[in-house]
């Protein structure tokens, strides 16, 4: 693996950036694995790195159908915050941010990870109630978020509209300033870098078309377009197709795949200086490095496959986005798109074994996927290294659906789903 | 935004409706006697079809009432959209449009 530093961008300026090499291999199909993930995003990409750097398995394959962070790794408006509701979802989100944290340097990959803060807007009495909940649960969790009014808000975000005259006057803010933002791309392609330097097969274009599994039951190796591969060990990490892919292996999940939008601006002067998030207008705003306003907001309403939704989703959005930011009102949009999010009923994941032997999945991340990447791949890799649950992924099981402990993140959280 | 044909209306734009998500789905008999399969089944799993799926929708902005639909989730296609209580039709061809 060619090493990025200051010295070696310096080395090859001097040699017109001709020196430059892929950052990993164009790997072909094997015919056996020790284990397999399907589905080449952040999730499973981070998961192949860390089961080939903590767990030692190095005879590891990623196969992707398109190519690799092209789901909702790039889809995603990047928000990266760990200040939920409940026990099991507070641990499991800080563990990812801090992961966050380091991961540049882990990576040797500048993921662009901002803490720049997140702050969520209360424009109800009880919003005020709801985020008050969530300050305290969070704080008992060792989870930093606090309390603004609405000038400190102001304060913080000069660009919010705090005026009483608006439909839903900001009345109130929870920030969370370890949150922020990073690059989308750097997580898929910083894990892709680091796991292909450990041998890592990264296979694209590779679609899976079925699952085979033993006399016993259990999985003995994937169909896929490019051919049928062994492995004992196959990791699902397939996002909005994970029904489809658990499917073959007669596997059904309580999971439905909406489509999820977001939109760009052109760019501009830096103006955002933090995320601002809103549940009850249902919106969120932020501003990339190259300018850009990044916006989103809450699902079409229905079961889809497409990765488009409707523009009146996103009308709905930005009459928000312009009521709390007069100053966007004149900004052209640049570009929309929309990705499919599987969501679970109570919107927390699953990060499980299966009743089929050899067969783990990581699927149900829903809308708020991304910040969770790092976390959510380092305990599934865990998961499928011990065949045993990681301890902060043991909560998030497919059985709690049946026994009642749903970890409820779908009425609690401070998010618009 | 899709155009949905109501049953009772005829065809009009997705802001009168609200999705109602996987159609046919009977609620158990006799609730008390159901399992826990039976409730996590009856409340939680749900085909998440990719293809055609058949689906409850309200015209909740026109004249209030439910129906059912086949869509093609792969391209948001209705083929066919049919009166609650009546049984889904047989499979059609997606017709990718």
């Amino acid at each position: 693996m060619q090493k990025f530093s200051a010295w070696s961008l310096f080395k090859e300026a001097f040699g017109g950036h001709q020196g430059w090499k892929s950052q990993w291999r164009r790997a072909t199909p094997k015919a056996e694995y020790d284990a397999i993930i399907v589905g080449g995003g952040g999730h499973g990409l981070g998961a192949a790195y860390y089961l080939a750097a903590e767990h030692g398995l190095t005879n590891i394959a990623v196969v992707e159908k398109g190519w690799i962070g092209g789901g909702n790794t790039g889809r995603n408006t990047t928000i990266i915050r760990s200040n939920y509701l409940f026990d099991e979802s507070a641990r499991l989100y800080d563990h990812s941010l801090k992961l966050w944290e380091d991961l540049s340097q882990v990576l040797n990959y500048n993921t662009m990870f901002s803490p720049r803060g997140v702050m969520m807007l209360a424009h109800t009495v009880h919003d005020i109630q709801v985020l008050k909940r969530h300050i305290h649960a969070n704080r008992g969790n060792g989870v930093d978020n606090e309390w603004l009014e609405p000038e400190q808000a102001k304060e913080f975000c000069p660009l919010l509209n705090i005026e009483k005259n608006i439909r839903y006057p900001v009345v109130g803010a929870a920030l969370q300033r370890r949150g922020g933002v990073a690059r989308h791309d750097t997580i898929a392609w910083g894990y892709a870098r680091a796991a292909d330097a450990l041998g890592v097969d990264i296979i694209e274009n590779c679609e899976v078309t079925g699952i085979r599994r033993d006399a016993q039951g259990a999985v003995e190796g994937i169909e896929t377009s490019r051919g049928y591969i062994r492995s004992k060990k196959i990791g699902v990490s397939a996002a909005g197709n994970t029904s489809v892919v658990m499917g073959y292996a007669g596997i059904k999940l309580p999971l439905e795949s909406y489509p999820l939008q977001a939109l760009v601006s052109e760019p501009v002067d830096p103006i955002m200086p933090c995320v601002v998030m809103s549940n009850t207008i249902h919106a969120y705003m932020s501003q990339s490095d190259k300018g850009e306003l990044v916006i989103g907001a809450g699902t079409d309403a229905y079961n889809s496959y497409t990765q488009r939704g409707a523009l009146h989703i996103n009308t709905h959005t930005l009459e928000s986005i312009c009521e709390l930011f007069p100053v966007v009102r004149r900004l052209r949009m640049l570009r929309n798109w929309g990705g499919i999010v599987d969501c679970t009923p109570d919107r927390s994941p699953i990060i499980a074994k299966t009743e089929v032997k050899g067969l783990y999945v990581n699927c149900g991340w829903g809308t708020g996927g991304f910040k969770a990447t790092p976390g959510s791949a380092h305990v599934f890799a865990h998961t499928i290294a011990h065949d045993e649950p990681h301890p902060i992924a043991a909560p998030f099981t497919i059985e709690r659906f049946r026994e009642g402990f749903l970890i409820d993140e779908a009425a609690a959280a401070a998010v618009a789903h | 935004m899709l155009l949905i044909e109501c049953p009772y209306c005829g065809p009009r734009p997705e802001l009168e409706f609200a999705y109602g998500g996987q159609a046919h789905i009977a609620r158990p008999a006799d609730p008390s006697k159901a399992s826990d399969q039976e409730w996590l089944e009856f409340l939680y799993l749900r085909d998440n079809t990719r293809g055609l799926f058949a689906e409850r929708w309200r015209h909740a902005r026109g004249c209030g009432r439910f129906f059912n639909a086949i869509r093609d989730t792969t391209t948001d296609h209705f083929v066919v959209t049919y009166k609650a209580g009546e049984a889904r039709p047989a499979p059609t061809a997606g017709g990718a449009r």
